[in-house]
């Protein structure tokens, strides 16, 4: 045990908190967290074109976003299971199916949607002299299509994993979320596979990218306007430099996709400017989260608004 | 769905079991709370919680423990006020010092328990509230799901921890430990209906002697979280003690959350397919 | 008052809890508001060391309006007594009683004493005047029961009426200027007092160190009592005082006492004064005193053969010889002192620790320093063993561990759970504890060490020729051990029944202490304990679960209030239905009721003994106060007390504000120990303006060794702090949470600022008294650690007990970390020339 160097400062002792401390904790979750709520998107939505790729026959599209879908996976996979506080349990997951958790959902989910873009991907990667690749490349289209059939779940699930908590920010943003989170997937998946697929291919990417991103900024606006106090939990601070960023660079990529169908330069531009975006919108999100934990006016206005209200109506 | 939120008789026979002994937990009269903090230490005691790691006086006045925690599963809350003070609690010019003992709600509808997706938590015979260390795998999900700020994950561990009521104690026929510390019978156990009676009389004193800002706190079985297991005595708003005014299970509004997400998600599948037609 | 009794005595203060849901009223008088004061129904804060004034004011309140509880006053005290025609009071000699001595400092008691009808009493007939270390000991003695006496209560020489014009000026306008305490809040206190005594209700009043730590500790005490007897609270259900005391088992170490100037059962330790047993017995008690302090002789000559066995005769006075004499103050302050002059070799400390826990620390390290050699048995590693090596004194290099002489040794103790034995406790309980688990590695029980230490001694002086050798031989040394046949831990119930004693004929168990004889027939370790035994059964392991439903022994004899007879009138009828406790049965010819009667259960109570009884023989039916030389309680107290037979106010030694009243500053009578390393501050002026009063968090226990080495509680409180009010903070700078230091003429003590409203400042005397508090529980060893507060305290202490003036004294206090090293010295030295010492 050890004493610290430097004596705290005072606590502001007031009427309406305890000495300014938080109530709730903050979220256990790492950066970590933000990173999957990216990677699996950006994995669902990449399923998903791959599909449509593959149905179309668009080659070079649906290689290379199955890549993408599998790699957006497998960086999930670290990403959940490394921010764990006992990574070698991550398989107790696996001991029960909740409805009531939406990570327990979430596990189902994954586990369901891996095997199948798995095999997808192998099949595209794995040298084709190989008989096992060519045994792979049978099943590829209805196992990419299983993956598919969750990839919708796994992009917006996400964002019910984060609502179904206390956490001020993420609790009043429910109706929301879902469509920020989709709407990024979109914007991520699509626009990298913009920046990989030369334009003559990549079409249907850039419609999905545009449509995404469209969605992801007007639902991440509509929110602030929303959620009443709690709102300045995501217009304040480290959340708020980060979703202008978003902002800034999802628009941005936006506008990109108009020269993106001419330059591969430009879709190059614009897809990393989308994938980015994206990234930033799901930090600002994790953060605003943190932070309206941190506070306990988040907790303790809302709340007495709320007791106010239902007095009042009782009154009447 | 009566399971999910709303009042509910039979918590333990909700969660599977099916002969059970009736349901007990704490009620916590912080009038007569002398502030010793005997529970805090007993309660480490039995359980093994470790001792925090660094030693800091707060400030905070009496309280350098700071809040409930992964390592303080009781937590003795001081606040020192002065204001205008009608009757009951001592008076120099308004100067009254509340102390209060917090612990785990045992909520009826527990936030952390429905969103754990290992099973770690679970719902005792007893009415409880557990974690098994032996299958948390430290997810820490449940830490943003309690909406009074309990549950934590231990640093350096991992795993989330909370009060366990005492469960290996309860087991024995006997009573948890910060209960049988308590020299003033702040802490009172016992079987839930008896001390909510004993609690509603306990008000009904107290707003005679003039003490009119007694409450109940955590005891009414309509409010969001279904009344807790462990409820309180408060003098002055939850708020002030550092307890949310009005808290609710988030799992109340699951299946409408879900609902979002349904449309969304199709929305998504359908900009998919969308993006794809008419493009042959 | 002068009580945190809920941080001090948690599990105690469950019973005020108990109390005020069944709609008692709780009243809190102290400087600082705590624990207790928040559960309380009312806190009044009052300066520190003006407590006399306070209960002054309630006595006068009380006399002036007739409300003391007269049939209770007039039957039970002395009240009506009339005292000697020399007696001068402090308001006639200014602030000073007849008597006083001012080349000695001290008081000879003979005009204070009754007034006597016949021939002034013979020399031995004269009781020894309360020799200042002998009080504390005895019942105080005096040459006879009062003689003169007025029933009406009006003669001008009478107690009530010098009680009247004693207190005269102790209106509520003088509490007010003295204490600080606003007079509306004083009426307020007095009139609650008032309403709930009387013969349907009574008050409890409650006290602790905060009442004993001051140069007029014992007058604190005896101004307490003489309001509890006027309003009759004495002897009665929920009534009394509650001397609440410091430790778990302190009651236990007075009643069989490790102080110098005590023997067990307050017999007190002989002095040159009192070469013989008969002597000896002579100054407890004179010849025609009544009550049961009278056969002092056979619990003396009871002590001395359980002492010395079957060698102690009545033509060896029983061995009376081989007691020590003590001649003078041999306390800790006088001894430290003598340490320092290099006058005392060696030293043993169980369980103290006094380079924490004593007031004036630095001087108690540099006289430790001094030692040849130290014996510290204790849980840990207690500062008082490691201060050769890390006492402040080292960074200041005024101890360098290289050279310093004192060798110590340090042997582990076995904790509470680890022995058996008896715990007395502040309600008189003998509790028996079981060793729950055997001590690990080196731990021994202190009993195993003190056995084995004697059988040591005594083998390597079994041959020696020197008569002062002889006592040490002689002693009834043998004890049963188990285990080990040589090494072996002692028995713990034998030496309870030692103390219970022994029919030495029979070998039976003596049953009750008035069976003790001074014939050498009977034995006793300690005649308030006898009957814990009784019938050879341990009463004191009782737990409620018996046929008795009882719990633990209560000396003397089981009886859980005290002078419970006062419970019941003059006619052995209850006061009141409502409050009765023991009441005399007329067809049973005893006394009964609810406790065991504290009276000889088959007096009746309009027994009057015949003219030339004495002692026991001599009380009267409506004597309740058994032992008090005269059957009755004293309002006004001829012998005992050593600086007058009534309190008045005195500032302390230490203080920032005159004494309103003329006459001495403080207590003329209190002890001081002039020293270079003990200086004072001086009284009033600038330099040190602040009261600095100190006590104790429920989390740590006096200096910290068993308590700032755990973990759990370490972490609950840290680290040293001071409470200063918002008001003085912004006088002197000091930022909430941050350093500050504390400085007196002896030390500057750093610690954290809690700037609090609870610490009030008070005015007095038109002038604003800020007041600091500090808790005295920090040290540099174990986790939680601080400066040592006490090492701001210099000693003076009260006349009577010896006990150090720890509650309040001046200080000053200013922002930052306090200078370290030599610098700090300086710095000390500095404020020590601003305050005109050299």
């Amino acid at each position: 045990m050890s004493h610290r160097a430097e004596p705290l400062p005072p606590p502001r002792p007031d009427d309406h908190s305890y000495y300014g401390r938080p109530i709730l904790k903050p979220p256990a979750w790492d950066w970590r967290i933000p990173a999957y709520l990216f990677a699996g998107g950006l994995s669902g939505g990449a399923t998903l074109i791959s599909v449509g790729a593959d149905l179309t026959g668009r080659d070079r599209l649906r290689r290379r976003t199955r890549v993408t879908a599998v790699a957006g996976l497998g960086a999930s996979m670290y990403f959940l299971v490394s921010d764990l506080g006992k990574p070698l349990r991550f398989h107790h997951m696996l001991r029960v199916a909740k409805p009531t958790s939406p990570m327990s959902v979430g596990t189902w989910i994954l586990s369901a949607y891996s095997p199948g873009i798995g095999l997808a991907a192998a099949a595209e990667v794995l040298p084709a002299r190989w008989r096992l690749t060519r045994l792979l490349r049978r099943v590829a289209r209805p196992a990419s299509l299983s993956s598919a059939a969750l990839a919708p779940a796994l992009a917006g699930y996400t964002a019910v994993l984060l609502s179904q908590t206390a956490v001020p920010a993420w609790n009043t943003a429910h109706p929301y979320l879902p469509f920020v989170f989709t709407g990024s997937a979109a914007a991520s998946s699509g626009g990298l596979a913009m920046a990989l697929v030369p334009p003559a291919e990549a079409g249907p990417a850039r419609t999905f990218a545009a449509v995404g991103a469209a969605a992801e900024l007007v639902a991440s606006r509509v929110l602030e306007h929303r959620i009443g106090m709690v709102a300045e939990a995501y217009t304040t601070g480290r959340a708020h430099t980060l979703r202008r960023w978003s902002e800034y660079l999802t628009a941005g990529g936006l506008a990109g996709i108009l020269l993106a169908r001419r330059s591969r330069v430009a879709a190059v531009g614009a897809g990393l400017a989308l994938a980015a975006g994206s990234a930033l919108q799901r930090f600002g999100v994790f953060e605003a989260g943190v932070a309206s934990t941190r506070d306990p006016r988040y907790v303790v206005t809302p709340q007495r608004e709320r007791l106010a209200t239902a007095r009042g109506a009782v009154e009447r | 769905m009566n399971s999910l939120f709303g009042p509910l008789d039979d918590v333990a026979g909700d969660a599977g079991h099916v002969e059970h002994p009736p349901r007990v937990g704490f009620f916590t009269d912080t009038s007569v709370c002398i502030g010793c903090k005997a529970c805090e230490v007993a309660c480490k005691q039995w359980n093994g919680v470790p001792a925090a790691e660094h030693l800091d006086l707060l400030g905070m006045s009496h309280d350098n423990t700071g809040a409930l925690g992964a390592n303080a599963w009781r937590h003795v809350a001081f606040v020192e006020q002065s204001k205008p003070v009608d009757l009951g609690m001592p008076a120099v010019d308004g100067l009254r010092w509340l102390m209060a003992s917090d612990v785990c709600k045992h909520c009826t509808h527990a936030g952390c328990l429905d969103v754990c997706p290992t099973g770690a938590l679970f719902r005792t015979e007893f009415g409880s509230v557990v974690v098994q260390q032996d299958i948390c795998n430290g997810c820490g999900y449940c830490v943003s799901a309690c909406p009074y700020g309990v549950i934590e994950r231990r640093p350096g561990d991992g795993r989330a921890q909370k009060c366990t009521l005492c469960y290996d104690r309860l087991h024995g026929g006997l009573e948890p430990a910060c209960a049988k510390a308590c020299p003033t019978e702040s802490i009172q156990f016992g079987e839930l209906d008896e001390l909510r009676d004993r609690a509603a009389a306990r008000v009904a004193t107290l707003h005679e002697r003039g003490e009119t800002g007694a409450r109940l706190y955590g005891a009414d079985e309509h409010d969001g979280v279904g009344g807790n297991g462990a409820f309180f005595l408060l003098l002055d708003e939850p708020e002030v003690y550092g307890l949310p005014p009005d808290p609710v299970v988030p799992t109340r509004d699951a299946v409408r959350m879900w609902k979002f997400v349904g449309a969304a998600a199709g929305a998504f599948l359908a900009a998919a397919v969308g993006s794809f037609l008419g493009r042959r | 008052m002068g009580s945190n009794m809920a941080e001090a005595h948690p599990v105690g203060f469950q019973w005020v809890v108990e109390a005020k849901a069944r709609g008692a009223k709780v009243i809190h008088i102290d400087p600082h508001f705590t624990r207790t004061s928040a559960l309380a129904d009312t806190f009044v804060p009052i300066r520190a060391g003006s407590d006399i004034a306070f209960l002054g004011g309630v006595i006068r309140h009380v006399l002036e309006n007739g409300l003391d509880f007269r049939e209770y006053v007039a039957a039970y005290t002395n009240a009506a007594a009339l005292i000697s025609p020399e007696y001068r009071d402090t308001e006639d000699l200014d602030g000073l009683f007849s008597g006083f001595d001012p080349e000695k400092g001290s008081y000879d008691p003979a005009s204070w004493q009754y007034r006597s009808t016949g021939p002034p009493p013979g020399d031995e007939e004269r009781p020894q005047e309360a020799q200042s270390h002998a009080a504390g000991a005895g019942g105080a003695p005096i040459a006879a029961p009062a003689e003169a006496t007025d029933p009406t209560l009006q003669h001008p020489d009478c107690v009530y009426q010098i009680l009247k014009r004693h207190f005269a000026r102790y209106t509520p306008e003088f509490v007010e200027e003295v204490c600080g305490v606003p007079q509306d809040a004083f009426r307020a206190v007095c009139d609650a007092w008032t309403a709930n005594s009387g013969r349907e209700r009574t008050t409890t009043l409650i006290y602790s160190v905060g009442w004993t730590q001051h140069s007029v500790g014992a007058q604190y005490i005896r101004a307490g009592s003489i309001v509890q007897l006027l309003l009759g609270n004495i002897g009665r259900p929920g009534g009394g005082i509650l001397a609440l005391r410091g430790h778990a088992s302190i009651q236990g170490s007075t009643d069989i006492p490790t102080l110098f100037n005590l023997l067990p059962g307050y017999l007190p330790m002989p002095s040159p004064a009192t070469p013989d047993l008969d002597a000896y017995v002579a100054s407890i008690r004179s010849r025609k005193q009544k009550g049961f302090w009278y056969a002092a002789d056979a619990y003396l000559i009871s002590l001395l053969k359980e002492y010395w066995g079957e060698g102690a005769t009545a033509d060896n006075d029983y061995r009376f010889d081989y007691l020590p004499r003590i001649d003078g103050d041999h306390g800790v302050f006088r001894t430290a002192l003598d340490m320092v002059e290099g006058k005392v070799p060696g030293y043993f400390l169980f369980g103290q620790n006094p380079a924490v826990a004593v007031s004036n620390g630095r001087l108690m390290r540099l006289a430790m320093a001094q030692l040849d050699w130290m014996v510290v048995r204790d849980l840990a590693m207690i500062e008082t063993a490691t201060f050769w090596k890390d006492a402040p004194e080292v960074d200041t290099g005024e101890i360098v561990p290289e050279e310093c002489r004192t060798e110590v040794f340090f042997f582990p103790a076995a904790s509470h759970v680890e022995k058996e034995g008896t715990f007395t406790q502040t309600e008189r309980m003998l509790q028996w504890r079981e060793r729950a688990v055997e001590p690990a590695g080196d731990q021994r029980s202190d009993l195993w060490f003190t056995y084995h230490l004697g059988r040591i001694i005594r083998e390597r002086l079994a041959d020696s020729a020197d008569e002062r050798d002889r006592p040490i031989v002689e002693l009834n040394w043998d004890l049963p051990v188990h285990g080990d046949p040589v090494w072996g831990e002692p028995d713990a119930e034998e030496v309870l029944r030692r103390i219970n004693g022994y029919h030495l004929d029979t070998g039976e168990l003596v049953a009750d202490y008035r069976h003790l004889k001074a014939d050498g027939s009977t034995s006793s370790g300690c005649w308030i304990y006898t009957g814990v035994f009784k019938g050879g059964v341990n009463l004191s392991a009782r737990r409620g679960d018996g046929p008795d439903g009882k719990w633990g022994w209560c000396w003397p004899l089981d009886r859980r209030v005290l002078y419970n007879r006062a419970s019941a009138d003059p006619a052995g009828k209850p006061w009141s239905e409502r409050k009765k406790l023991v009441w005399w049965d007329d067809d049973a010819r005893r006394w009964v009721g609810d406790d065991i009667p504290d009276f000889p259960d088959d007096l009746p109570p309009d027994h009057v003994p015949p003219p030339h009884a004495v002692g026991a023989a001599a009380l009267r039916g409506d004597d309740p106060f058994v032992l008090q030389a005269d059957g009755k309680a004293w309002l006004f107290a001829p012998n005992g007390v050593v600086d007058g037979p009534l309190p008045t106010h005195y500032e302390p030694d230490e203080s920032p504000v005159r004494n309103p009243l003329q006459g001495p500053r403080a207590s003329p009578t209190r002890r001081r120990y002039d020293h270079p390393d003990n200086p004072a501050n001086p009284a009033l002026g600038a330099v040190f303006p602040f009261v600095l009063t100190s006590s104790r968090l429920t989390e740590h226990y006096t200096s910290g060794a068993m308590t700032r080495t755990l973990p759990f509680l370490a972490e609950l409180q840290p680290e040293l702090f001071v409470e200063v009010s918002p008001q003085l903070a912004a006088e002197r700078g000091l930022v909430h949470g941050q350093w500050c230091h504390v400085v007196t003429t002896r030390a500057a003590v750093q610690a954290r600022a809690v700037v609090t409203e609870r610490i009030p400042p008070l005015r007095v005397r038109g002038e604003v008294v800020h007041q600091v508090w500090m808790p005295y529980h920090f040290g540099r060893n174990g986790l939680a650690k601080g400066d040592v507060m006490n090492d701001l305290l210099g000693i003076v202490a009260d006349p009577n007990v010896g006990i150090q003036e720890g509650k309040a004294a001046t200080c000053d206090v200013r922002p930052g970390p306090r200078p370290t090293g030599k610098a700090l010295l300086d710095y000390v030295a500095d404020y020590r020339r601003r305050a005109g010492i050299a």
